[in-house]
């Protein structure tokens, strides 16, 4: 297996909280700079509250190991952050517990559960806890007029060199048909019809010889940085990370973002339930997602928390506002990220995109 | 004393012959007992897990069991006439368990396969199927239009078929129609077959530039020193022994643009600094790590068996007057094959089922149908078809082993 595990802590406070015996919950997601933030604003203060531990897994999506794991009815994951479209998909298919809104505590405010979250990011198996985005991104020390379009990124006659992309149909086709003029409102009832998908593989194919395929969010920095692409696309918070840990010349072009939301299943038969919802009810309070804001620039989906986002974690002068997805300027042409119709035409455009990837 | 023809007795009375079968038995049922674990562990932990794996590649019964009422419908229905009342009544019957059973995601996700956008039809129309009133037809067109397409009804009808050769179709980029015949699969959508030829032109060409680095290495190897071999050899097992995937991400280091191979390149005046070569992320460098990781399965066999060739044939040959051509062609040469045919058949098979290598380098002209059994298992969890493509992969493979043992013969092969 390729996660790597990571007992957090083991030590056992205090049993003030009235939590009758320590649980360990193990908690599974996407690793890196991402997890870390994950780490630092709901594990430690989780542990440290409730006396139990966490046991920290990476991996790299999808739902393979969940329904591998519910369909062997031995199910040793107790907490899985998945893309919405998973979210939907797994809970479809009988692979998640449900979960109870009506356990989410109210915003800080004293604003309801539901009139809190931004609508949609609570779902009947999955409560989300950011929003991320697709973007894309170049270096700024090698291309010092950069693009500044979404169409710039599919033009090699104006910016020559290799293009980085995720080895997936998702957020690419959007991209494509935004660079083509699509307005973001109109960018799914384009692409539900076959002339539609047409177009925005033709757009594709003025980059296919020159775009290099990654597939794990932590590629598209390290292509930049090494110079083998002049610009790709990336999940914002990597390249942020990037920036502000790294100091990397890296700009972000928000132009045509795609954003999409994390959120928090329950592999249906995960050994510590009531621990594993304690834990979703912690995470997703609005402190912790304000507090996770700070390590990484996904933004939360509670509204109460925004006004809390303060600067990044070990540089003051950061303000994390600017760098979120959801903020106005960067928001502009934003498309939401469609899982109702990924969901529909996945099995499609992915033997559509492999085999145009194979030709 | 007797004089009798009667079967020769044992001291103890009984037949000599049954005394023996006895015996044979006892040490039989000894060897038996003492490989007897391994092979059940084998059974259990792979012969078993692999047919019930690659049973899923034609059976699949997850619609028929979840919807018995509508797959009991469509299967009366010749799949091109109208589809009648009596076929929605039983469709809507199973929509309304379905959803109270919380199974509709599951139903919608299998008939999805077969036509894009069904998977949301079908959990909508679930929503409201146990308010609907006969005429059933007309109040399931009335909740989407989509149920008076008619392909709609064949998706649901190719659903329905427990022994579904729909997925070993499309593993050969055919499509299985609701009226039971095949047709070639939409242009754009054909990658299989492609893939599987290129599974075996990168795994023939590995196989190819393994034999011919390989073959002077080894005998290298076998004629030097003892000393000064086994130094030599354990340079041919340190990478053996060094993970795949850190060999990997060497090459990847090596070849990338920026990378050593590019800046000697440039340094030599054999690349310019804006034009570099492209030597990774597509089938070079695919071929190129393919052939550095399975080189020893070459060597190393090829060694074992030319150790063994004594070095005196040569000579004879050589003061019969042969050339040294001559005398490796026709003497050498020859007792070599036995290597030859183990490297080779070990380089080959193992290369048509690389995924990880490929995965990591090959870009996308550089992918074989293993990183496409991996894309359905991990990505879509469509398990029948990634069955389907290993079924024929396997049934391919053995198809090559049979051709092999016919060719050269597999009694010819030694691995040392």
């Amino acid at each position: 297996m390729k996660f790597t595990k990571t007992v957090l802590a083991t030590s056992i406070l205090a049993l003030s909280a009235g939590v009758a015996s320590a649980d360990s919950i193990t908690v599974v997601s996407w690793g890196g700079a991402y997890t870390k933030s994950q780490v630092e604003a709901y594990h430690k203060p989780w542990m440290a509250a409730t006396g139990n531990s966490v046991v920290s897994e990476d991996y790299n999506g999808g739902l393979a190991e969940v329904k591998s794991q519910v369909e062997a009815g031995n199910v040793t994951w107790d907490l899985v952050d998945v893309e919405m479209s998973d979210a939907v998909r797994g809970c479809d298919e009988g692979l998640l517990e449900e979960i109870d809104s009506s356990i989410l505590p109210a915003g800080a405010d004293g604003t309801p559960a539901m009139d809190d979250f931004i609508a949609g990011t609570v779902t009947d198996c999955a409560v989300a806890t950011i929003v991320w985005s697709t973007i894309f991104a170049y270096d700024n020390s090698v291309l010092a007029n950069g693009p500044t379009s979404i169409s710039d990124f599919f033009d090699l006659e104006k910016f020559p060199g290799k293009r980085g992309m995720r080895k997936s149909p998702k957020a690419n086709l959007e991209m494509a048909l935004a660079a083509d003029g699509v307005a973001a409102a109109d960018i799914y009832d384009v692409l539900g019809t076959p002339e539609g998908v047409d177009r925005a593989f033709a757009v594709l194919d003025r980059i296919k010889d020159d775009t290099v395929w990654w597939e794990a969010g932590a590629q598209p920095p390290q292509l930049l940085a090494d110079g083998e692409v002049v610009m790709t696309t990336a999940y914002n918070g990597r390249i942020f990370n990037a920036v502000a840990a790294e100091d990397k010349p890296f700009t972000i072009v928000w132009d045509a973002q795609n954003f999409d939301l994390d959120l928090w299943v329950i592999p249906k038969g995960a050994p510590n339930l009531e621990a594993a919802l304690d834990f979703v009810k912690f995470s997703t309070a609005t402190e912790q997602l304000a507090a996770q804001a700070s390590y990484i620039s996904y933004g939360p989906v509670r509204k109460s928390s925004a006004p809390l986002v303060g600067s990044f974690y070990n540089k003051p002068e950061l303000d994390m506002g600017p760098q979120m997805p959801t903020a106005p300027e960067n928001f502009a042409t934003a498309i939401q990220s469609d899982f109702e119709f990924w969901a529909d035409n996945q099995d499609e455009l992915n033997e559509r995109f492999n085999a145009w990837l194979a030709n | 004393m007797t004089d009798t023809t009667g079967p020769i007795i044992a001291a103890d009375g009984t037949p000599l012959k049954r005394k023996l079968a006895q015996a044979m038995f006892r040490s039989r049922a000894r060897a038996f007992g003492l490989v007897f674990p391994l092979l059940a562990f084998i059974i259990a932990a792979f012969i078993i897990p692999i047919i019930m794996l690659l049973w899923q590649g034609f059976y699949d019964d997850r619609y028929a069991t979840l919807m018995p009422e509508s797959t009991a419908a469509v299967s009366e229905w010749d799949g091109t006439s109208q589809p009648t009342e009596e076929i929605a009544a039983a469709m809507v019957a199973d929509l309304v368990v379905a959803r109270s059973n919380k199974t509709i995601g599951q139903v919608a996700t299998r008939v999805n396969r077969e036509l894009s956008g069904t998977r949301s039809l079908f959990t909508k129309t679930a929503r409201s199927a146990a308010k609907m009133e006969p005429p059933y037809m007309q109040a399931l067109i009335d909740k989407d239009a989509k149920w008076s397409d008619i392909r709609t009804w064949q998706a649901v009808k190719i659903s329905a078929k427990i022994y579904n050769p729909g997925y070993i179709a499309a593993a050969l980029d055919f499509k299985y129609n609701a009226d039971g015949s095949f047709s070639r699969q939409a242009e754009e959508r054909r990658i299989h077959v492609k893939l599987f030829l290129r599974t075996l032109e990168i795994s023939f060409i590995v196989t190819v530039a393994c034999l011919l680095l390989g073959y002077p290495v080894a005998f290298l190897l076998s004629t030097l020193p003892v000393r000064t071999s086994n130094l030599l050899l354990i340079l041919v097992l340190l990478p053996f022994w060094t993970s795949l995937l850190v060999r990997t991400t060497a090459w990847i280091a090596m070849l990338q643009g920026q990378g050593v191979m590019n800046d000697l390149f440039v340094v030599f005046g054999l690349a310019t600094d804006d034009d570099r070569f492209s030597l990774i992320y597509n089938k070079t460098g695919t071929l190129i790590a393919m052939t550095h990781i399975l080189l020893p399965f070459m060597i190393l066999p090829l060694y074992s068996v030319m150790k063994t060739i004594p070095p005196t044939y040569v000579r004879a040959a050589k003061s019969m007057g042969a050339t040294n051509w001559t005398a490796f062609w026709r003497v050498y040469f020859p007792q070599s094959v036995p290597g030859i045919g183990a490297g080779a058949l070990l380089v080959f098979i193992l290369a048509i089922g690389y995924y990880i290598t490929p995965a990591l380098v090959g870009g996308q002209d550089g992918q074989m149908i293993s990183n496409i059994i991996d894309f359905h298992m991990r990505k879509s969890l469509n398990w029948n078809l990634a069955a389907a493509l290993g079924l024929v992969l396997l049934v391919f493979v053995l198809f090559l082993f049979w051709l092999y043992d016919r060719i050269v013969g597999i009694d010819n092969m030694k691995l040392g």
